[in-house]
């Protein structure tokens, strides 16, 4: 507390103090703090926390594989059926999950939002933590199911490291509209687990993105999360694909604009929370 | 800025009431919104006649004052008066609608003990989360983290998570992150009216301490004598408004005389809308005379007018008696029905009498609360005070003893062959 500098604050109506990123950084530790009881509150019922991380996208990559593979006989573009579920379900379960989470966060820390202040844009930001740390697990087993099948990853696995952080931005972009909205609408939070769902179907997880047709293939990447499961593909597996970079560019423009809208209306509304939480 | 801490100007906070009918409407539908919308984009549809009203209530109303560099002051004012508004803003929890605060240095506001506690962490990860929680920094934290521990006397304890903790213990190690917090300025609500009687002296020396560092401390409180103790400036709010702005001694008595009304004994109530409404309580002594003042050897009766304005099915009373921040007892008015009637609209007296010497000396207070099970309708609480003392009887015989242990008076009789 000692090293920050002493500093008048003037607190009105309009709120429009030029520090609210100077805010977020002295608030950095805090951020650490929620993400790290997060996950400490996960996982400490251990079994259950990752059993839950490990068994979901597992049962549902069986069912997809059978689905799609099987039954529907879809192309797998030169791999495994499974494999090319599994490796969608790792950024599809933590886009959902991360989403999910930090929609309902101001919620469930409605009592800190009414008590004390803090950048609450801090609150859904540290959800992403946790989906973050059950995508590692899943990117475990992702390995173990690739030797299984002896596919050897490359250097291409390093693409990982932006295709994750285009999720983050995307499950944050979006996950700030539904956080502020929830607030605001008592009856919003019905509609955030059917976006999920329909999502999971609508997104190119039981299936390869190139089953759509080539005219469509640009409209298609108007949902973010198409080139990310396709990155994660790419990265990932010995497919005969290559990037689509159109769309890549598209759908990096769709959560720019997710990203920057969400935190315009969280900004707007955040200061009525703690009268309407 | 010379040397003052807070400048509070033209302040005002109010909130917007929508009620739909005689419902008050709490939260906004997302799918009213969107159909809103549509109806304002399509064109020839019929625009809504609203049959919603909307009502503004001021909680603050122009508040302007300064507070100098290391004075601790104390807010006091009856439920509702707007204190609480008043710390909410001054902490940046919520935005004044009018007005504005400036601050100079840090702050740090305890507005409740415990915020960000988690039970299924343990005592020391709980000091890590609070304390980023209140705006200290990792370094900060573990600088301090002895001294926190030592305080909150709970070393043996703190690997095991604060659900097992007692909640004295619970108490304790919340009150000291929060102490160990090295502000310019401290915002306290009511945070000592928790706890037992050596845990609030504690709290107290630790503010004390504090104050005596030259700190700025803004202190809302019930407890007079705690603000007699600590502040040497009292400001007294009434419906959103100041009241009285001076030295403790003088503004506790206009605060203690607001709720004797107009006659002891006698409170009255602002009309809240709503199916049933509290108009008046009254206190009385055995000579059915209103008073606030009673003798330990008689009994005292609460009468509580009310009016009901529609049908009610399980309408209830209930009344909680409490000293010194501990409950006694909570009575209902259907405590001996075995069958709820309903109550049609009218107005009605409800009496429930606290028999004669059950309650030893000192200053008890009532929480009137009306409601159905579903729904509370009314919630007064911290405006209805009353002393007991003995003047007829002697205390040194006898179990009416204050000294001797427990809070009211053993009701049993002994016998012996």
């Amino acid at each position: 507390m000692s090293t920050i500098e002493k500093h008048t604050i003037v607190i009105s109506s309009s709120n429009t103090h030029g520090r609210y990123f100077h805010d977020l950084w002295s608030y950095r530790d805090l951020l650490f703090f929620l993400s790290w009881r997060d996950i400490l509150v996960r996982y400490k019922q251990t079994v259950i926390g990752i059993a839950w991380a490990v068994v979901r996208p597992l049962l549902t990559m069986l069912i997809f594989s059978f689905v799609f593979g099987r039954i529907a006989k879809l192309p797998s573009s030169g791999t495994a059926y499974p494999l090319m579920v599994f490796s969608a379900m790792l950024p599809w379960y933590f886009f959902a999950g991360a989403l999910t989470d930090s929609s309902n966060s101001l919620l469930v820390n409605s009592n800190m939002i009414s008590k004390v202040y803090f950048p609450r844009l801090l609150i859904p930001a540290s959800t992403i933590a946790v989906s973050l740390v059950d995508l590692g697990i899943s990117l475990v087993i992702m390995l173990g199911l690739m030797a299984w099948y002896g596919v050897w990853p490359t250097f291409r696995i390093l693409a990982l490291i932006p295709l994750i952080v285009i999720a983050i931005t995307a499950a944050l972009g979006l996950g700030l509209w539904f956080a502020a909205l929830n607030v605001r609408y008592r009856d919003f939070r019905y509609i955030v687990p059917f976006i999920t769902q329909i999502g999971l179907y609508v997104s190119p997880v039981g299936f390869s993105s190139t089953v759509i047709p080539e005219h469509w293939r640009l409209a298609y990447s108007i949902n973010p999360m198409v080139s990310v499961i396709d990155g994660f593909r790419w990265a990932l597996l010995d497919t005969n694909t290559d990037l689509y970079f159109p769309g890549i560019i598209l759908s990096l423009a769709v959560i720019f604009i997710l990203l920057a809208s969400g935190i315009w209306y969280f900004r707007r509304t955040e200061n009525t929370f703690a009268d309407e939480i | 800025m010379s040397n003052i801490a807070i400048s509070i100007k033209n302040l005002g906070k109010s909130y917007q009431i929508t009620h739909r009918g005689r419902d008050v409407i709490r939260y906004r539908k997302f799918g009213d919104a969107l159909i809103d919308i549509a109806k304002r984009i399509i064109p020839f549809t019929k625009k809504k006649i609203s049959h919603e009203t909307k009502e503004t209530f001021w909680a603050l109303d122009d508040i302007s004052f300064d507070v100098r560099q290391g004075e601790q002051i104390g807010i006091i004012g009856r439920n509702g008066a707007g204190k609480s508004t008043l710390l909410k803003i001054a902490s940046r929890i919520t935005s004044p609608t009018r007005g504005s605060i400036e601050i100079a240095g840090r702050v740090s506001s305890l507005l409740e003990v415990g915020t960000g506690f988690h039970p299924e962490l343990t005592g020391r990860e709980n000091i890590f989360l609070n304390g980023a929680v209140l705006g200290m920094s990792r370094a900060d934290i573990r600088r301090r983290f002895d001294a926190i521990v030592d305080f909150a006397e709970v070393e043996k304890f703190l690997d095991t998570p604060v659900k097992h903790y007692s909640s004295g213990m619970y108490m304790r190690l919340a009150f000291s992150v929060a102490a160990h917090l090295e502000p310019d300025i401290l915002i306290v609500d009511e945070v000592l009216a928790v706890g037992d009687a050596a845990f609030q002296r504690k709290c107290l020396g630790k503010m004390k301490e504090v104050g005596g560092q030259g700190r700025t401390v803004l202190f809302v409180s019930h407890n007079m004598g705690a603000i007699t103790e600590f502040c040497s400036r009292a400001i007294m709010l009434e419906r959103g408004t100041i009241k009285a702005d001076g030295t403790p001694a003088q503004v506790i008595p206009l605060y203690a005389g607001i709720g004797r009304g107009n006659s002891a004994g006698v409170f009255s109530f602002k009309d809240s809308g709503g199916p049933c409404h509290i108009d008046r309580v009254l206190l009385s002594n055995i000579h059915d005379q209103p008073s606030v003042d009673f003798e330990l050897s008689e009994p005292i009766s609460i009468k509580i007018e009310y009016e009901v304005r529609e049908l009610l099915t399980e309408l209830q009373f209930a009344i909680t008696l409490n000293k010194d921040g501990i409950d006694l007892f909570q009575t209902f008015d259907t405590d001996d029905d075995h069958e709820i009637l309903p109550t049609i609209p009218g107005r009605y007296f409800a009496t429930y009498t606290i028999p004669e010497k059950t309650l030893k000396e000192g200053t008890y207070s009532l929480r009137i609360t009306a409601g159905t099970p579903a729904e509370l309708m009314r919630d007064i609480s911290g405006e209805i005070t009353f002393e007991v003392a003995s003047h007829t009887l002697s205390l040194l015989k006898k179990s009416y003893r204050t000294d001797r242990q427990g809070i009211i008076i053993s009701p049993g009789h002994w016998k012996q062959k």
